[in-house]
């Protein structure tokens, strides 16, 4: 295991670099002011785009003016606003909306989708398979913001189950519907994944010597069977997490949650490249970090990983 | 051995004197895709305790297929137990509801398989996986469960044991793996232990330390031993009786020395000629023409008839029962009589 | 059920035939093959010829005074904000979605083949390459990096979007067929083809590709649904395509701040746009179970 982890470790270093290197060349080294391209149609004076340039140091070199961008990323610098506001302040306050709103999409799809996949499973070729097929096929084809505004308009306005927007009641209450909906599509493949999975599973040899032992069937399927289903939900867990954070921005922009997703959703509109950049990047690394994390636990997961 | 009461003994109450296992008449059938795939088709046989029976018969021949069904652990659907009897010491097991199908599994009849590295869990320890045995079926504790885990591993020989139960099955070597299903399977020290092919995925060398290990412990627990095979070399030297299938059901059966010396179905016949011996040596090699039949369209009559040397128009239309040519010699073919008068297997004889 | 059994029958008897015959005769079987089939080629029709479906041009003839209507006669999607037929503008955004779509995908397949393929087969420094470039891009998710990007690339059209996409989009292609590959690559047919002095490009392009690429395939297929969610979603979020062009996604992105009151606006582009999704996915499954026997 300690070898597996180091590893891992290591080969994060190369896509940690590559991966801000590409966003940063993507943005700031293409022909064009960058600064004044950010801004898309939007006037932005002569003076403040001196000042932008001279922050993103855009007159060096372009490895050292990404040097220069990642030293202060690390530092948590995320770069100004045309308006000479600091993004990473603008930020501030958001993480936790964010953070709210990730951990009940991702409590809502594991657990549900585990215990629908389970379902499905149990019952291949039967009424419970086909629906659960049906039903997530449906929701991964619908686009998570249609499902958002139709879930705000019949949950939030005609029902008046769950609140409308905002976080005025707090967590859980105003972060469940907005959960759900960020977690719908990652539940359709939790589901798939674990019904796939077990289906496969049960036909394993060693659920069959599993039966042989004598071990009731919740403990065949349950410890035997499930816990072998799940390694694919494990290692879906880390792409997740990426389609997680761009549903962030949709879910939080639609369900007007003050959260980092939100502060991207209206830079977007306000047209305020650099603060769309900053926050994307930083979204960018927790996802790397989150999907190292999750390797690392695969390895846990699944032993035979660590012997390769 | 078994000094303590178990709980599969409750009810119904078993007789002493009944054979240890009787399996009669087994049917199994399986529907795949609309087909009705006939696996087994009237098997039978007794065996006591310490005595070993050998299956032997070609894949699809239905072998594993019905061992699963004395088991219990077939996949229903699309499997089905069609009828027959399977007796534990006089006890119907086809009948019984499932909880208590389950007390017999493991405690009264445990079953090993061919390939230990697919047969294992792959995500559990060794450890996990045997002191499961203790927990489940016994109710051990952590500490006890691991001790006695301990002590099974050592008993089929593993190294440094205690080391070793941390580990997983993939770090173990071919044959070590073997040992450890073993040691599952006798984990509750069994009645009686089915054995599929038991060293079929082994190297050579092997293969002879496994059944040495089996034949020991078997003595040791005085069980009886049911082995599935298909390779005559397993069989020649541990086999009291040996049941030879075909078709998914029973073509000869007999003593082990009688069945090689004069085999009364020339289906059996055919095996044995195509089988290099090293007490014969010398010969050339027959092997018996044409392919197994497909269990999902049987040919009428003797199932073996489309590629039997000696069949005659009375084979393709009724099927042979069994006939007994010596005692404890029974043979499934009309010729059985002339077959086993015979003296010489042909092709095996010639020095 | 009885024929069906029978042709199941047949399909055994021919067995010998290729994989993809057998899976032909499979998806012919199945009606949700057909659906799709039938969805997808109206789809097609539309964005190719729109002017089937409608007399009407895109952003032509819309009166603010009629901004909103619900569906009519006149109108039978209704009108939306600006007082545009709904129903011409729907017509009118397949060709955008559909193209960036089948276009990002086709291009990322090329990719994913290619080097795939080349990594796979070679090994070595070549597969290294491959992979740890294929770690980086990974590391992007589509959304995010699309995001990202676009944001830096204020009026781009179809094609300048196809380019991003398919740059974010290769990578679990790539990941597949890398892996079938090297499964492939030591089979006895390979070895023997090798023994018989075939040259790396024959082998590769007559006995490697044709065995590993059935599932880059599917995944292929279920990728064109993902690619168009994803435009869409840009769409949506303001980085993507932008007035006066017209797609599905930049309508959705348009009801976004009027939906409430006026849900036809966002009911019917929806409606399309899923019915186009659904289709490929339900193809891509489909084509999975009809390549893949065991997973029946």
């Amino acid at each position: 295991m300690w070898r597996y982890t180091v590893r891992r470790l290591l080969q994060a270093v190369p896509v940690f670099i590559g991966t801000t290197l590409l966003i940063y060349a993507m943005v700031f080294a293409l022909p064009g002011d960058p600064i004044q391209a950010l801004a898309g149609d939007k006037p932005v004076p002569e003076n403040v785009l001196r000042t932008l340039r001279d922050k993103y140091n855009l007159d060096d070199p372009l490895l050292v003016q990404y040097a220069k961008y990642m030293w202060g990323l690390v530092q948590g610098d995320l770069g100004e606003n045309y308006t000479g506001q600091s993004v990473s302040e603008m930020l501030g306050g958001r993480w936790a909306v964010t953070a709210q709103l990730a951990i009940t999409a991702w409590i809502f799809e594991l657990l549900i989708g585990i215990v629908l996949g389970v379902w499905a499973g149990l019952r291949r070729g039967k009424l419970a398979d086909t629906l659960v097929l049906g039903g997530t096929t449906l929701v991964i084809a619908v686009p998570v913001f249609v499902i958002g505004s139709l879930a705000q308009i019949l949950f939030g306005l005609r029902w008046q189950i769950f609140p409308t927007a905002g976080t005025d009641d707090g967590w859980p209450m105003s972060y469940l519907l907005p959960g759900i909906v960020l977690g719908s599509l990652g539940l359709s493949y939790v589901a798939r994944l674990t019904r796939t999975g077990l289906a496969e599973n049960l036909r394993a040899d060693y659920v069959r010597t599993a039966r042989a032992k004598g071990l009731s069937r919740t403990r065949v399927v349950g410890r035997h069977a499930l816990r072998n289903s799940l390694i694919p939900v494990v290692t879906y867990l880390g792409v997740d997490f990426g389609n997680l954070m761009g549903g962030a921005i949709v879910t939080e922009g639609i369900f007007n949650l003050p959260g980092i997703g939100q502060q991207v959703f209206q830079s977007i509109q306000l047209k305020e490249g650099p603060v769309v950049v900053g926050a994307v990047t930083v979204l960018v690394l927790i996802f790397l970090l989150v999907s190292l994390l999750v390797d690392l636990l695969y390895g846990i997961f699944d032993p035979r990983i660590r012997y390769e | 051995m078994t000094a303590e009461p178990r709980k599969g003994d409750l009810v119904p109450a078993p007789r002493p004197d009944a054979p240890l296992l009787q399996v009669d008449d087994l049917h199994v059938r399986f529907r795949v895709r609309g087909q009705d795939v006939r696996a087994v088709n009237g098997l039978s046989y007794t065996l006591a305790e310490g005595e070993t029976v050998a299956i032997l018969g070609e894949s699809g021949s239905g072998k594993s297929v019905a061992a699963q069904a004395v088991m219990g652990i077939l996949d229903t659907p699309p499997a089905r137990v069609e009828r027959g009897s399977v007796r534990l010491r006089g006890v119907e097991l086809l009948g019984l509801p499932e909880r208590r199908r389950r007390a017999y599994r493991a405690d009264r009849i445990a079953m090993i398989f061919q390939d230990a590295l697919t047969a294992l869990n792959p995500v559990f320890t060794v450890g996990d996986q045997l002191r499961e045995m203790y927990r489940v079926h016994r109710g051990l504790g952590r500490r006890a469960a691991r001790d006695r885990a301990v002590e099974l591993m050592e008993r089929v020989r593993i190294p440094s044991a205690a080391r070793r139960l941390g580990d997983h099955p993939h770090q173990f070597s071919g044959g070590m793996r073997q040992r450890i299903m073993i040691a599952m399977a006798l984990a509750l020290e069994p009645d009686v232990l089915i054995a599929d092919e038991p060293t079929t995925a082994l190297d050579v060398t092997v293969q002879a330390q496994i059944m040495r290990l089996l034949a020991g412990l078997q003595d040791e627990l005085t069980m009886g031993m049911v082995l599935i095979t298909h390779d005559l070399g397993v069989v020649a030297g541990v086999a009291d009786r040996i049941v030879v299938m075909y078709a998914g059901s029973v073509a000869e059966q007999s003593p082990a020395r009688d069945l090689y010396a004069r085999p009364a179905h020339p289906y059996t016949r055919g095996l044995l000629a195509s089988v290099p011996r090293l007490d014969r040596r010398g010969g050339p090699l027959v092997p018996i023409a044409g392919a197994p039949p497909d269990p999902a369209a049987l040919p009428p009559g003797c199932p073996f008839h489309p590629r039997c040397p000696r069949a005659e128009a009375v084979c393709a239309v009724e099927r042979p029962p069994l006939v007994t040519v010596a005692p404890g010699h029974d043979a499934a073919c009309h010729f059985a009589a002339e077959v086993h008068a015979e003296q010489e297997v042909p092709g095996a004889g010639s020095v | 059920m009885s024929e069906a059994t029978a042709v199941a029958a047949a399909g055994g008897e021919v067995g010998r035939a290729s994989l993809w015959d057998d899976a032909w005769r499979d998806l012919r079987r199945r009606r949700v093959f057909w659906g799709s089939a039938a969805i997808l080629a109206v789809v097609a029709v539309m964005a190719a010829l729109p002017g089937l479906f409608t007399a009407t041009a895109a952003n032509e003839g819309c009166d603010p005074n009629i901004s909103g209507l619900g569906p009519s006669g006149d109108h039978w999607f209704g009108t939306d904000i600006a007082g545009c037929d709904l129903y011409a503008h729907v017509v009118h955004g397949a060709r955008p979605t559909l193209l960036i779509g089948v276009a990002v995908t086709l291009f990322a397949l090329l990719i994913a083949v290619l080097f795939g393929t080349l990594a796979g087969y070679y090994g070595g420094l070549v597969d290294t390459l491959v992979a740890r470039l294929t770690d980086v891009f990974f590391g992007l998710p589509f959304v995010l990096g699309a995001t990202v990007i676009l944001v830096a690339f204020p009026g781009h059209g179809v094609w300048a979007m196809t380019l991003v996409l398919v740059l974010l989009g290769w990578t679990t292609m790539i990941r597949i067929m890398r892996g079938q590959v090297i499964a492939v690559r030591d089979a006895d047919y390979v070895r023997a083809a090798r023994l018989l002095g075939a040259s790396d490009g024959r082998i590769m392009a007559r006995h490697v590709l044709p065995n590993a690429v059935a599932p880059v395939i599917v995944v292929a297929t279920l990728n064109v649904g993902n690619v168009i969610v994803g435009e869409a979603t840009l769409d949506f979020l303001g980085v993507g395509l932008q007035y006066p062009q017209v797609s599905w996604g930049l309508q959705l992105g348009q009801a976004k701040d009027s939906f409430l009151d006026h849900p036809h606006l966002l009911i019917f582009p929806a409606a399309f746009l899923s019915a186009t999704v659904l289709s490929f996915l339900l193809l891509g499954d489909a084509a999975r179970d009809a390549l893949d026997p065991k997973l029946r």
